[in-house]
């Protein structure tokens, strides 16, 4: 399937994806290394965001930033880390020029709307909330291979996963009716979940979601929602 | 019945009351499904990494409330990282625990977060009695030529 006028990354041709993972977590740090691997990607784990700028040469360093570095395609990185959190991490990479073009993910075990916010607007690619699973890396992966150029509407609008089985009042019931194909009333379970036009989420918002037909719980772009 | 079948059915029957009691849950499993040939001990990898860092938490959040001036960012801080890991390897209750203890770190209130420091090592303890039995289970089901089933 020919993908149209996508930056084609440098990767193109070449198999494995490096990944450069950042968590302070011993466990979470083997678990995404673990997911990672089992998806074919090669992993670097470090276990903070200043370790991540010098794997990347970002620290000031005169040090020649290693080979590898140069070929990372993703970060993914927790967002609460002692010393520099994701959010502070994901705003150096942005502003550097050599690696502001990389993907970068932030996971956290908080879904918080404000947080998620702040980390979109910044330029995060998606936010995941941990914890990761197998799906999450794969749909990363597919993401990230076919390119950011590539206008995919359901690419674009799955950029934030709620923990399903653990946010269960967040959870739409999933009827026996099909979804509506249409946004309709507020007790909607579509509107329900639609938390990129409710701030709080305690007030469940009237407007339409933008894709009526989306899965449940899984979009957010800040601009979608800034008309 | 010959003794694999025998071990295959208690491991199976075993694994299974942890789910309905509420010790793991799914995360357990996505763990499992990252375990193959090629790294046959994940499992017990990650969880002896769990372990280690949970008893080191355990301890600090002690420490912690031993003092006169009670650093509540601090205990929160342990908590959540305990919370993080419990929630990574699928262990339910222990991350439950986690969540309430929080909430009185936020709230502030000493006797909350040395009552729920009480539950927590209870609950992790629990956790870490019932996964060990788990691994022996596999362990004597392996020796005895039998393969772990997917669950």
């Amino acid at each position: 399937m020919a993908i149209a006028g996508e930056t084609y990354r440098s990767t193109a041709g070449c198999e494995e994806l490096h990944v450069l993972a950042v968590d302070d977590s011993f466990v979470d740090r083997k678990v995404i290394e673990r997911l990672l691997k089992i998806s074919s990607c090669k992993v670097t784990a470090v276990e903070s965001g200043t370790r991540a700028l010098q794997y990347l040469g970002l620290d000031g360093e005169e040090s020649s930033v290693g080979f590898d570095a140069l070929k990372v395609n993703l970060i993914m990185t927790d967002y609460s880390m002692p010393g520099m959190t994701g959010y502070e991490l994901l705003k150096k990479i942005k502003e550097s020029s050599a690696f502001r073009e990389i993907p970068v993910v932030i996971m956290s075990s908080e879904n918080i709307m404000a947080r998620i916010d702040r980390c979109l607007e910044e330029g995060a690619e998606e936010y995941l909330v941990k914890p990761v699973k197998l799906s999450d890396v794969k749909r990363l992966k597919d993401f990230i291979i076919k390119g950011e150029g590539e206008e995919n509407i359901r690419t674009k609008l799955n950029k934030r996963k709620l923990q399903d089985d653990r946010h269960e009042d967040n959870l739409l019931p999933v009827s026996s009716s099909s979804l509506p194909s249409t946004p309709v009333s507020p007790s909607s379970p579509l509107v329900a979940c639609d938390l990129a036009t409710s701030q709080s989420p305690s007030s469940p918002s009237s407007s339409p979601p933008s894709s009526p037909s989306l899965p449940v719980c899984l979009t957010k772009r800040p601009k979608l929602h800034s008309s | 019945m010959d003794a694999v079948t025998q071990l295959q059915r208690q491991l199976v029957d075993y694994t299974n009351s942890l789910f309905l009691e509420g010790f793991l849950d799914d995360q357990f499993n996505q763990l499992q499904q990252l375990q193959d040939e090629s790294n046959p001990d994940f499992v017990v990898e990650v969880v002896s990494l769990f372990f280690q860092d949970s008893e080191r938490l355990l301890n600090e959040l002690a420490k912690v409330l031993e003092q006169q001036n009670i650093d509540f960012k601090k205990v929160d801080a342990h908590v959540h990282q305990l919370k993080g890991s419990s929630s990574s390897i699928g262990a339910q209750r222990v991350q439950r625990v986690c969540i309430t203890f929080r909430n009185c770190c936020e709230e502030k209130n000493i006797e909350g977060c040395l009552k729920y420091l009480q539950q927590l090592r209870h609950e992790y303890s629990l956790v870490k009695n019932k996964l060990e039995t788990l691994f022996k289970l596999e362990q004597q089901l392996l020796a005895a030529g039998g393969t772990i089933p997917l669950y």
